[in-house]
C-alpha cells in the first residue's frame, strides 16, 4: 500500500512533531479518565505518567530495545521529546518565578536531605545485596550505588570493575526506584506533608532520581516541581562522588 | 520578542551545565554535579535582576512560560521512553533495593522538614 508508506515516511521524517500528537493524545485520554472516573481525585498527569510507563513496557516488549515506545520507528520522536535535553530545559523553565527567599529558607535542610538521601539509599541497597548473598565489596557497593540512582550504579560499577550482570542489576534497582517515585508520590504526598516548597526541596534531596522526582511532583502539584528538581539535580553527582570512594572504602572494611 | 525569553533560558541552562561539568572535574569525577540546579539558580537570579533594571517584557516572558507549561507533556514522553523491561528484569533484588529506599526516603521527608524549623 503506497499510502501507508507515505504516511510512515512523513511520521518518521517529522518525528518530533509526531510525538506532539502522540503525547497530546495520552494526556487528553488521561485527563478524560481523571475527570470522568475519579472526579479529578487522581491527577490527570499521574494517569498520563502511568500510561506512559505502560506504553514503555509495551514498546520494550515489542522491539526488545531499551527506549520504551520510542524504539518503535514512527514514535522515535518521543525519545527526543522525553530525552534529557528537553526535560532539563523544561525543568529550568519551571524555576522562573521562584523566589530566592524560599530557596534560602530551605537551603540548609535541602543540603542535609541530599547527604542523608544518598547515604540512606546506598545503605539500603547494600544491605539488600548482602541479604541476597553477595559477599564481595565491589558487588555490594555497586548494587548499593544502583539504589541511589540508575546512573550512580553503572558509574560506580565501572569505576570498581564490577561484573556486568551486577552492573545491570544496579541499573534495574535504580530504574525501579525512579518508576516507583513517579507512581507513588501523588499517593504519599498528603501523609508526608509534601505540599510546600520546603518539603518539596527535602523530598527532592532524599529521593534524588531526577526523572522520578520530576514526574512524581508533576503528578502531585506542578508548583512544587522547581523546588524538588533543584535539590534532586545535585543528588546523582553527589552519589557519583561518594559511592565509588568513601562508601566503597567503608564497605571494604567489612567485606573483602 | 519571544526569542529573548527562550534565549535567556538556554543561556542559563548551558552555563549551568558547563559549571556543573567543571565542578565535577574539579572534584575529580566524570559526572555533572548539579548543573541543572545551578542553571535554575541562575535563572532565578538573572530574572530577578532583569526585572529590577529593565523589564523583560510580557512576550519575552512567554518564551519561558511556554517551556514551563510543556513540562508535564515532556515528563509523560520521558515516562514512555523508560526501560521498563530492564527494571523488571532485575527481579526481586532490584525490587527490594529500589522499593525499600523509596519507602524509607518517604518516611524521612516529614522528619527532616521539622529540622531547623
Amino acid at each position: 500500500m503506497e499510502f501507508f508508506e507515505i504516511l510512515e515516511s512523513v511520521f518518521v521524517k517529522n518525528g518530533l512533531i509526531t510525538s506532539f500528537i502522540f503525547v497530546g493524545f495520552i494526556v487528553w485520554i488521561s485527563y478524560f479518565f481523571s475527570n470522568r472516573f475519579t472526579k479529578g481525585r487522581l491527577h490527570g498527569s499521574a494517569i498520563a505518567i502511568m500510561l506512559g510507563l505502560l506504553l514503555a513496557y509495551v514498546g520494550g516488549s515489542i522491539t526488545g530495545g531499551k527506549n520504551g515506545i520510542a524504539d518503535i520507528t514512527i514514535l522515535s520522536g518521543v525519545g527526543l521529546l522525553g530525552g534529557a535535553m528537553f526535560r532539563d530545559f523544561a525543568i529550568v523553565a519551571t524555576a522562573y518565578g521562584v523566589k530566592l527567599e524560599e530557596l534560602k529558607e530551605a537551603g540548609a535542610a535541602g543540603v542535609l536531605s541530599l547527604l542523608i538521601g544518598v547515604i540512606l539509599s546506598f545503605v539500603v541497597g547494600a544491605i539488600t545485596a548482602i541479604a541476597f548473598g553477595y559477599t564481595d565489596a565491589v558487588s555490594i557497593t555497586t548494587i548499593g550505588a544502583g539504589a541511589v540512582t540508575y546512573i550512580v550504579g553503572p558509574v560506580t560499577g565501572s569505576a570498581l570493575n564490577a561484573d556486568s550482570d551486577v552492573i545491570a542489576l544496579s541499573v534495574a534497582a535504580g530504574l525501579i526506584k525512579s518508576m516507583l517515585v513517579m507512581i507513588s508520590t501523588p499517593f504519599a504526598a498528603k501523609s508526608i506533608g509534601l505540599d510546600n516548597p520546603r518539603s518539596a526541596m527535602i523530598f527532592g534531596g532524599l529521593m534524588g532520581t531526577t526523572s522520578g522526582v520530576a514526574a512524581g511532583l508533576a503528578a502531585t502539584d506542578p508548583k512544587l516541581v522547581p523546588y524538588g528538581a533543584m535539590t534532586a539535580t545535585f543528588y546523582t553527582g553527589l552519589g557519583c562522588l561518594l559511592a565509588p570512594s568513601v562508601l566503597f572504602l567503608i564497605i571494604r572494611v567489612f567485606f573483602e | 520578542m519571544v526569542i529573548y525569553g527562550v534565549a535567556l533560558l538556554a543561556f542559563c541552562m548551558l552555563l549551568g551545565v558547563i559549571l556543573g561539568e567543571l565542578l565535577g572535574r574539579l572534584i575529580g569525577i566524570e559526572a555533572n554535579i548539579g548543573g541543572i540546579g545551578i542553571a535554575m539558580l541562575l535563572l532565578v537570579l538573572l530574572s530577578g535582576y532583569l526585572k529590577q533594571s529593565f523589564r523583560l517584557g510580557d512576550i519575552s516572558e512567554q518564551g519561558i512560560h511556554f517551556w514551563s507549561a510543556v513540562y508535564i507533556p515532556i515528563v509523560v514522553a520521558m515516562a514512555a521512553k523508560q526501560n521498563v523491561i530492564a527494571a523488571l528484569d532485575g527481579g526481586f533484588i532490584a525490587l527490594v533495593a529500589g522499593g525499600l529506599s523509596v519507602i524509607l526516603s518517604f518516611l524521612l521527608v516529614p522528619l527532616i522538614s521539622k529540622v531547623g524549623r
